[in-house]
């Protein structure tokens, strides 16, 4: 399957990235070799086979819900890149 | 003799003889790293003052007659993608350069609680994406070797750091070879835990459910001694693995009789550099003559491995670098808007192998592709680990080579992204599986060191370090230092 340069596009605005003009045509070419190798798993026959996300036997890891002692806002705030009032500050989000 | 030129193990030794103290160790490294680093290029932060307070503690504790522990006094190197409270933590990626954590990771803190010397936070590929040290945001580091050749990645500032003499010890991430890469180009011993044996608390996350955390040194008496310090339980890490931590140093016996060895032979395939294949074999027979028993062994999906690699790591990293949003820490662009400001911010933050991967990801995981990208990979997985099973039904460890060839040169693979994931054919489906493995020196070729890979069973990390250190001790790789520049 093609991967077109649209596709690119919308993959790189789903990732919140912006995508320079000579760019596009580059990604474009690499992500069609990558996946054109990748197409290599149609190969395998994996009927009723069940996937493997984790390799660990993993289950809910429960801890007694106690009070422990958290960041100090000041230090939770030393790498803001703005900040006001003791808040992370962002660009505008809603109209109004 | 200069101490730079010693062994963990060795220099324990004699700071307990209170023949060297805790500060001419540090000092002499300290030393070493004037006289080198400009050359090799390792390090991203060093912190020298840090060390030498550290190692005058060490001191006093040795003044007072107080018990040291293990790695007490040695001077080791973290991958800088490992946090450290107080130190600046950058991932070789802009997006973090100024990023300064606010806590330390569980083996930076547990280090720290064994009062080892921290010389400094050491070079990667950006989020430890990269087989080279090229995708560094900041600069390449070079083989200690021939420096004109890469060290491996993406630990590469580790592994050149430790090749170098520069530090004792070095921790990396495994993620899919990323320890063992730059050990087998380096010269140097290189392990990546059982899956859940390190706590990952504290280490920045690529691929959740590959990564791993793990020692490179100049001998396996000096891994055994590290891993030691690193590994156990960790309630911060829901993943880790709660099983007691043996000591790996009582695992060093110098004969292999009664141990079962295959060789995989899907690993020995077109594309493996003859003189690293004949490297391989000539230590098959070596392990052999130790009393080891080999055959051959069949994994049939191992060719799939690479192709399911690539589509799980970038889906989790696509997910995982979402975080870096320029709003609780990091780099922050300019934008208008909220949106604006995210893809500005996410742009001029990362590199573009970062990037490549966060698309790559998001298109595996979009509507429409998951089942024909993700899921598949996920149930090719499950054949991989199939294939461990088997296989470890009838031998203890396996044998293979780490990497196709030995340390290409640098520039040499920029350019083709596809050549550079192939670099890592050999050792991403020890990832998948979620097994340990070892990188050590088994010979040279062209002046550059060959790497052989013993792969375990899952905690099956002692009986690794045994094959490991039986045929290390046959040989004299582990004594050899690499040049760096000299001739």
């Amino acid at each position: 399957m093609k991967i077109t340069r649209q596709d690119v596009e919308q993959v790189a605005l789903l990732s919140r990235l912006e995508i320079a003009g000579g760019e596009a045509e580059k990604f474009t070419g690499q992500l069609n070799a990558i996946f054109g190798y990748i197409d290599m798993l149609n190969k395998v026959d994996t009927e009723g086979v069940e996937p493997t996300a984790h390799v660990l036997p993993l289950k809910n890891v429960m801890r007694p819900d106690e009070v422990r002692a958290s960041l100090p806002r000041e230090e939770a705030l030393a790498n803001a890149p703005a900040r006001e009032d003791g808040f992370f500050k962002v660009p505008k989000i809603l109209e109004g | 003799m200069e101490l730079h030129t010693l062994k963990a193990h060795e220099l324990q030794d004699k700071l307990r003889k209170k023949e060297v103290s805790a500060t001419e160790i540090a000092q002499s490294f300290l030393k070493r790293i004037d006289a080198v680093e400009d050359k090799v290029q390792a390090f991203i932060t060093r912190t020298p003052e840090a060390a030498l307070a550290q190692a005058r503690r060490v001191d006093e504790k040795i003044a007072r007659g107080e018990r040291l522990a293990p790695l007490a006094g040695l001077p080791g190197v973290l991958k800088d993608n490992i946090c450290v409270k107080g130190t600046k933590t950058t991932c070789g990626s802009r997006i973090l350069e100024n990023f300064v954590p606010p806590y330390d990771a569980t083996v930076a803190a547990r280090l720290a609680g064994q009062d080892a010397v921290i010389l400094g936070k050491t070079n990667l590929d950006e989020f430890a994406m990269g087989s080279s040290t090229e995708n560094s945001a900041f600069f390449t580091s070079r083989n200690p070797w021939d420096l004109s050749a890469v060290p491996g990645g993406s630990s590469g500032g580790s592994g050149a750091a430790v090749s170098a003499a520069m530090a004792l010890w070095g921790l990396g991430s495994d993620t899919g070879g990323s320890v063992r890469l730059p050990a087998a180009f380096c010269g140097i011993v290189g392990l990546k835990p059982t899956y859940g044996r390190v706590s990952r608390y504290g280490l920045v996350a690529y691929g959740s459910s590959l990564d791993q955390i793990g020692p490179l040194t100049r001998d396996v008496r000096d891994c055994a001694l590290v891993m030691g310090a690193i590994a156990g339980h960790d309630p911060l890490d829901s993943t880790s693995v709660e099983a007691p931590v043996p000591d790996y140093t009582k695992a060093l016996v110098p004969d292999l009789k009664g141990m079962k060895i295959g060789i995989p032979k899907e690993y020995f395939v077109a594309g493996l550099d003859p003189a690293v294949e004949k490297a391989i074999q000539g230590a098959i027979e070596q392990l052999r003559s130790l009393g080891a028993e080999c055959r051959e062994v069949s994994m049939p999906h191992t060719e799939y491995a690479l192709a399911a690699y690539y589509l799980i790591a970038t889906s989790e990293a696509s997910s995982n670098l979402a975080r870096y949003d320029g709003v609780g820490y990091g780099h922050r662009g300019q934008g208008n808007d909220i949106v604006a400001m995210y893809k500005r911010t996410r742009t001029e933050g990362f590199g573009e192998e970062a990037r490549r991967r966060i698309m790559l990801g998001t298109y595996a995981l979009s509507s429409g592709y998951y089942d024909a990208y993700y899921l598949k990979a996920l149930k090719v997985r499950t054949l991989i680990r199939q294939d461990f099973d088997k296989a470890f039904d009838q031998v203890d460890v396996l044998v293979a080579p780490i990497s196709p060839t030995t340390a290409f040169k640098i520039g040499e693979k920029v350019e083709d992204p596809l050549a550079m994931y192939l670099q890592d054919v050999c050792t991403v489906p020890i990832n998948l599986a979620g097994v340990p493995a070892i990188s050590l020196p088994c010979g040279f070729s062209g002046g550059l060191p060959v790497g052989l890979q013993i792969i375990g069973r899952p905690l099956g990390e002692e009986a690794l370090l045994r094959a490991a250190y039986a045929f290390e001790q046959a040989n004299d790789y582990h004594r050899r230092l690499a040049p760096v520049g000299e001739v």
